[in-house]
């Protein structure tokens, strides 16, 4: 199987990068990067490595890209050749190029969407557990009930409701995701409320925006940052899945998930590439996953001293 | 105790139940409106809005669908006006199939992996299981299914699409959803699998523990009598949790394998704007995963003393 071979060479090649790249690191850097760069795991060095091309790609798109995004330039499923280094799609657009604009589109609207999660999650976590009383017990138990469904079946519900468009998506992802980021804030902040430092600023006539913006979100962002990136992985194959169901990201726009779901009928003659967008999203994922998994452990560590 | 739980879920899914109905009055204007759009002439806007009941207050119209959904009449479809129960009668049963076939699969071997693991923890095989959990959890489950697909149904072995009738036989329809089960099974057994390592990995350091293996048990004797039973609780948890997963896993697959189940059919109807269709389908789904919770809180306080006879 020469094509399995080449994605494990290719692999290998990312790794053994990362490795240098790491080891340059420890040689160049002085202070606290060093030591940074010293007790970094390969697979992490790794995932930061995937995580640079994966931005460098989405900004750098249009110059990276043979094609446009949206023109046919050629048949339709054409096979590999010079010209169409994957091959053409379904309506004869480029399958490289769409791939490298994929990068933009799924991952910039990924990204959006879990910002705004957290942007909303977090504020409403921390003022609840700030303010506590009623307004707390209030927005709980909302979230509870709205977290007894399960998550991809509230999406699929408010989609039908708002109809499908990136602009819905985006804000009926980042609703259902901002239930589960307001359960952790709150959590964590829960623990900080009771201090002595938030008691005197509160007795110094502070309100509540600056006491969360000033002395609790500091100390909670350390837990927010690693579920920040967990998140982003849930979000990335939520709308990933969406898309591939023909919920999500809408055509003509460039997009992993959908483009999974219109050149499927190639696997079936053993043809590879529908999979490829579906192995950048999965490797994308692989990829955060080493990186939060290294800051949980750097921070569970220092925690240890 | 128990009874309290019950009751507990049993309020949970009315809440539920008022969430799926309640956002449909989230609509800026209203359903028939919605539906027409630009087309609407004030008469078929007033003649749908009869047909949907919609001239009805909400908790009037909520009581209507609570009450006809308890005894299984969902309505009629907004698409093409056939009884919603109708579409979902045979669906129903193809989904409950392969969510139990991919967990009579999935539990058994990711318990046997979860123990093997903590045996032999920090050996290759415990390396090699925790990085292939972590993979799994981050590849999308309609990439588990094609990879099959290419590699499995290429050969002819399996087919790479489920076409159940009602006079398939239990045999053909095993050999049939293989596929779509064996994708399930791989995305939900790497959670449980580790989660199963970490509760014995958890008990293994317990004083009880340490006395066995002074006694001269073997590691095999201590983990299976000893630290297992002890462990059931988180492990029936995640079980749970894993089963309430399935139910959304479900959705992508069957559309993979064109599977006709309930998740296909959510899909066509969201794709339609059916809200019909979506608001039973949905009402289901979140039965069964608010059951399965429920069931889960159940099993590990009877399998705790502590919690069932708490003082």
């Amino acid at each position: 199987m020469g094509f399995a071979a080449s994605v494990i060479f290719g692999l290998a090649a990312l790794f053994a990068i990362a490795w240098a790249l790491r080891t340059g690191a420890r040689a160049t850097f002085s202070g606290q990067a060093r030591s940074l760069a010293h007790d970094i795991p390969l697979t992490a060095s790794f995932g930061l490595l995937v995580i640079a091309i994966y931005t460098f790609v989405a900004i750098a798109a249009p110059i990276l890209a043979p094609f446009p995004e949206r023109e046919i330039v050629g048949g339709q499923f054409q096979a590999w050749s010079a010209a169409h280094p994957l091959g053409t799609d379904r309506i004869g657009r480029d399958m490289l190029s769409r791939l490298i604009y994929g990068a933009r589109n799924t991952v910039g609207i990924a990204f959006a969407t879990t910002a705004l999660a957290f942007v909303v999650g977090a504020i409403l976590g921390l003022w609840a557990a700030l303010v506590g009383g009623w307004l707390d017990q209030a927005l709980s138990r909302f979230v509870d009930a709205l977290m007894a469904i399960p998550a991809l079946i509230f999406s699929l519900l408010l989609l039908t409701i708002f109809g499908t468009s990136v602009l819905t998506l985006i804000l009926v992802i980042a609703a259902v995701d901002a239930t589960r980021v307001f359960r952790l804030a709150r959590a964590v902040a829960q623990g900080i409320v009771v201090m002595d430092y938030i008691e005197a600023a509160k007795l110094r006539g502070e309100g509540s925006w600056f006491l969360i913006r000033r002395e609790i979100l500091p100390n909670a962002m350390a837990p927010l940052v690693a579920e920040f990136g967990l998140r982003f992985c849930f979000v990335f194959l939520a709308i990933s899945s969406l898309s591939f169901l023909g919920l999500g990201i809408q055509p003509p726009t460039a997009d992993w998930g959908s483009m999974v779901k219109d050149n499927a009928t190639l696997i079936t003659f053993g043809d590879v590439t529908p999979l490829l967008p579906a192995g950048c999203i999965a490797l994308l994922t692989v990829a955060v996953n080493f990186v939060v998994d290294w800051q949980l452990h750097r921070a569970s560590g220092l925690k240890e001293q | 105790m128990i009874a309290l739980r019950i009751a507990l879920g049993v309020g949970l899914l009315f809440i539920v139940s008022l969430v799926i109905f309640g956002a449909t009055e989230l609509l800026p204007g209203d359903l028939a409106n919605e539906l027409l759009g630009q087309s609407a002439t004030p008469e078929t806007l007033a003649a749908l809005r009869e047909q949907l009941g919609l001239n009805d207050p909400a908790p009037v119209r909520y009581w209507n669908w609570l009450t006809g959904a308890l005894t299984g009449d969902f309505g009629v479809s907004l698409a093409n006006g056939r009884p919603i129960s109708e579409l979902i009668g045979a669906r129903l049963g193809n989904t409950v199939f392969l969510a139990l076939y991919a967990a009579a699969l999935s539990v058994p071997i990711s318990l046997i992996l979860g123990i093997l693991a903590a045996l032999w923890r920090n050996s290759i095989f415990d390396r090699m299981a925790n990085a292939g959990a972590l993979t799994a959890i981050s590849f999308p489950e309609f990439f588990v299914a094609y990879i099959l697909v290419l590699w499995l149904a290429q050969t002819g072995l399996f087919p790479s699409m489920v076409r159940i009738n009602p006079t398939t036989t239990f045999g053909d329809r095993v050999y049939m959803t293989f596929l779509p089960a064996l994708t399930l099974m791989l995305v939900v057994t790497a959670h449980m699998m580790r989660m199963t390592r970490a509760a014995i990995i958890n008990l293994m350091a317990s004083p009880y523990i340490e006395m066995a293996r002074l006694k001269g048990m073997s590691p095999l004797r201590i983990v299976l009598r000893h630290a297992l039973p002890n462990a059931l609780a988180p492990i029936i948890n995640v079980i749970a949790l894993n089963l309430a997963y399935l139910i959304t896993g479900v959705v992508v697959v069957e559309v993979v394998f064109v599977y006709p189940g309930l998740g296909q059919l959510m899909v066509d109807a969201v794709s339609n704007r059916d809200i019909a269709v979506v608001q039973a389908v949905a009402l289901i789904f979140a039965a069964a995963y608010v059951a399965l919770n429920l069931l889960a809180d159940v099993l590990s306080t009877i399998t705790n003393p502590r919690l069932m006879h708490r003082r």
